[in-house]
């Protein structure tokens, strides 16, 4: 908001204060108006937008505090800033508890008066970015990147968003690729702590030691090499959310620590006894099968107990191919804006080998495998020779065990290729629509 | 087309020669000094013990000469408006006057030595600023620019007599639209 953008009301009863102000706010390039009472004010209220408004305190009619509380009920961001002519101490403390932002004692100190509307400005400007902040958040809801048509998908994001609402903890389970961070993104991003940060620790990335001070912070000299005090990432998240990936990872003892962290919503850094409590809610994400782990003794069952109130298991690429083609033409949009592609599709006979290919990696692959067929494709569309596949497969069918298993992955896989096209996809597997209609019921591939 | 400047009740010194100089080749303009005999004692507000700036103003721009460009004052007395404790000066936007008053622009007023050099460019600025206004000049926030704000005479010695760019090209534009 430049000052131009500004909008400044005077009200006061005296012609010379009103014109003085006027000329005063005039020369720094704000939008000024002026009105001699309460009713002139709100006129001008209704009329036009205001940011600012001073009034006097005592008026003829309506005085300044009463027209003060009919303009925050008009609009409760707008800055008020007391006139009087006497230091009434009683008056203008009545005044700012009613919501001003401050008072003036007639006449003022230019260089006062300067830092005054300055600090308005600036509050009234930081109020205006903050909006423009959260409702740009409402719009990078990162729901927008979970793509999917699949039942099993549909499911997974009615449940996300149940949860967003509540305060439980999350665990979220999937192979490396399928999107765990993502997910754990979009519940922050749809729960009411979107607007606090979400923290996330690597919990594989740090060797035991490390990872409680990166969670808990340290004060100076907590260990060797702590020059100075840190605050940790829960403190960071408080608020917020703070994400665990692969908790599966983290040691005994630090498996103790956040038991207790969940139990008592209170720890300390690394190096003082000062309790410190923060409001965080917990993701946590893993690629381990972490209930033969608790049996088989590694990791603590109470804590698997607490971390794991709600649970998400994301599917495999494999099992929802009937996906792959609305992600890859995700990515294909994606990857065309921000390397500046005249990509537009991918081609029927590359679109099919994808939808084949077991996806080892999952949609992280398959994200990589678009990005470098969009860097060396020549034409407006992706063809099978500008696909590479780090894990190439030869046959698909390897783990299935029946052949009705066989069927579905077939009838999955043509579904796929031709987009959910019923006609096109009976035509190609050579059975009668309503044949295909029947066993997309019986195997549940309906969208 | 001229700018005069109008010394009230002050001595005309040589500090007016350098101020005239000054304005002329900040403008481009011709600048002449002109004495009116104008009673400035009904301005004075006992109360307040100070001068209301805008009645001031009021009758220099009464008694200007016809067909004048722009008029500065140039007073010795405490300038106020009602709703600001002092003003060093005060200008008409994009209009005909401005008036400066030296009172808080003297060293002694702060209880330092007087300093009449600095006094000069105190003036120099202060005069340049208000005409800078009657020019259709904002305030600016470029520091160095001789339209930045002044509440305090620290501010007026921090800046320069110098318009920056963008206000030396406003000041020309606004020039050229007038004639």
């Amino acid at each position: 908001m430049k000052n131009p953008d500004i909008g400044i009301l005077i009200v006061d009863d005296e012609a010379s204060v009103r014109d003085s102000l006027y000329k005063w706010f005039k020369f720094d390039g704000y939008r000024i108006s002026t009105a001699a009472d309460a009713s002139a004010a709100l006129q001008e209220l209704q009329n036009n937008t205001y940011d600012i408004v001073l009034l006097d305190i005592k008026m003829p009619g309506m005085d300044g505090l009463e027209l003060q509380k009919r303009i925050k009920q008009i609009n409760k961001n707008i800055i008020t800033i007391m006139i009087t002519a006497f230091a009434s101490v009683d008056t203008s403390i009545q005044a700012l508890k009613e919501g001003a932002f401050d008072y003036i004692v007639k006449p003022i100190d230019p260089d006062n008066m300067s830092h005054l509307i300055r600090n308005a400005v600036e509050q009234r400007r930081l109020a205006h970015e903050n909006i423009q902040l959260r409702q740009h958040i409402e719009t990078i809801f990162l729901g927008d990147e979970i793509i999917g048509e699949s039942p099993i998908m549909k499911k997974i994001m009615e449940n996300m968003i149940t949860v967003a609402q509540t305060d439980s903890t999350v665990m979220i389970k999937g192979e490396s690729g399928t999107g765990k961070e993502l997910i754990a993104r979009a519940i922050h991003s749809s729960s009411n702590r979107r607007y606090f940060p979400i923290i996330t620790i690597n919990c594989g990335a740090y060797r035991e030691g490390i990872i409680e001070s990166e969670l808990f912070g340290h004060e100076k000299e907590a260990f060797a090499g702590a020059l100075y005090s840190r605050r940790g990432k829960l403190e960071m998240a408080d608020k917020g959310t703070i994400f665990l990936d692969e908790i599966g990872n983290i040691g005994e003892k630090m498996q103790k620590d956040l038991l207790r962290l969940i139990n008592t919503k209170q720890f300390s850094r690394l190096g003082s006894e000062k309790q410190i409590n923060v409001d965080f809610r917990i993701i946590c994400s893993t690629g381990k099968d972490l209930e033969n782990a608790v049996q088989e003794g590694a990791f603590s069952e109470d804590l698997y107990y607490r971390l794991n109130v709600f649970n998400i298991s994301l599917p495999p690429l494999r099992e929802r191919r009937i996906d792959i083609p609305s992600i890859a033409r995700f990515f294909i949009k994606k990857y065309a804006q921000s390397l500046n592609k005249n990509v537009r599709d991918i081609s029927q006979e590359a679109l099919q080998v994808l939808v084949e290919y077991e996806w080892p990696g999952n949609v992280r692959e398959l994200r990589n495998v678009i990005e470098r067929a969009m860097v060396i494709t020549k034409g407006d569309l992706i063809e099978l020779n500008d696909l590479f596949f780090f894990f190439p497969s030869s046959s698909t069918a390897s783990e299935e065990k029946s052949l009705e298993d066989v069927e579905k992955v077939h009838i999955e896989k043509i579904l796929g290729v031709t987009g959910g096209n019923i006609a096109q996809a009976a035509s190609i597997l050579k059975i009668s629509r309503l044949t295909l209609y029947n066993k997309i019921e019986k195997y549940n591939l309906r969208k | 087309m001229r700018i005069y400047i109008v010394p009230v009740k002050i001595r005309d010194g040589l500090w007016i020669e350098d101020l005239v100089a000054e304005i002329a080749n900040t403008f481009g303009i011709t600048v002449e000094t002109v004495v009116r005999n104008i009673d400035i004692e009904k301005a004075y507000d006992p109360f307040r013990r100070q001068y209301n700036s805008s009645c001031i103003l009021l009758d220099i721009l009464n008694c200007r000469p016809q067909g004048i460009y722009k008029v500065l004052g140039i007073v010795n007395v405490d300038l106020f408006i009602p709703i600001l404790t002092f003003i060093f000066g005060e200008a008409q936007l994009d209009g005909p006057g401005a008036i400066v008053s030296t009172h808080r622009l003297h060293n002694k007023f702060y209880g330092l030595p007087e300093d009449p050099e600095l006094l000069n460019r105190r003036l120099i600025k202060e005069a340049i600023h208000e005409l800078g206004h009657t020019f259709g000049l904002l305030h600016c926030s470029y520091p160095g620019c001789v339209m930045n704000s002044s509440t305090y005479i620290e501010n007026i010695d921090q800046k320069s007599k110098e318009f920056c760019t963008q206000c030396q090209t406003g000041v020309r534009s606004y020039i050229k639209s007038s004639f």
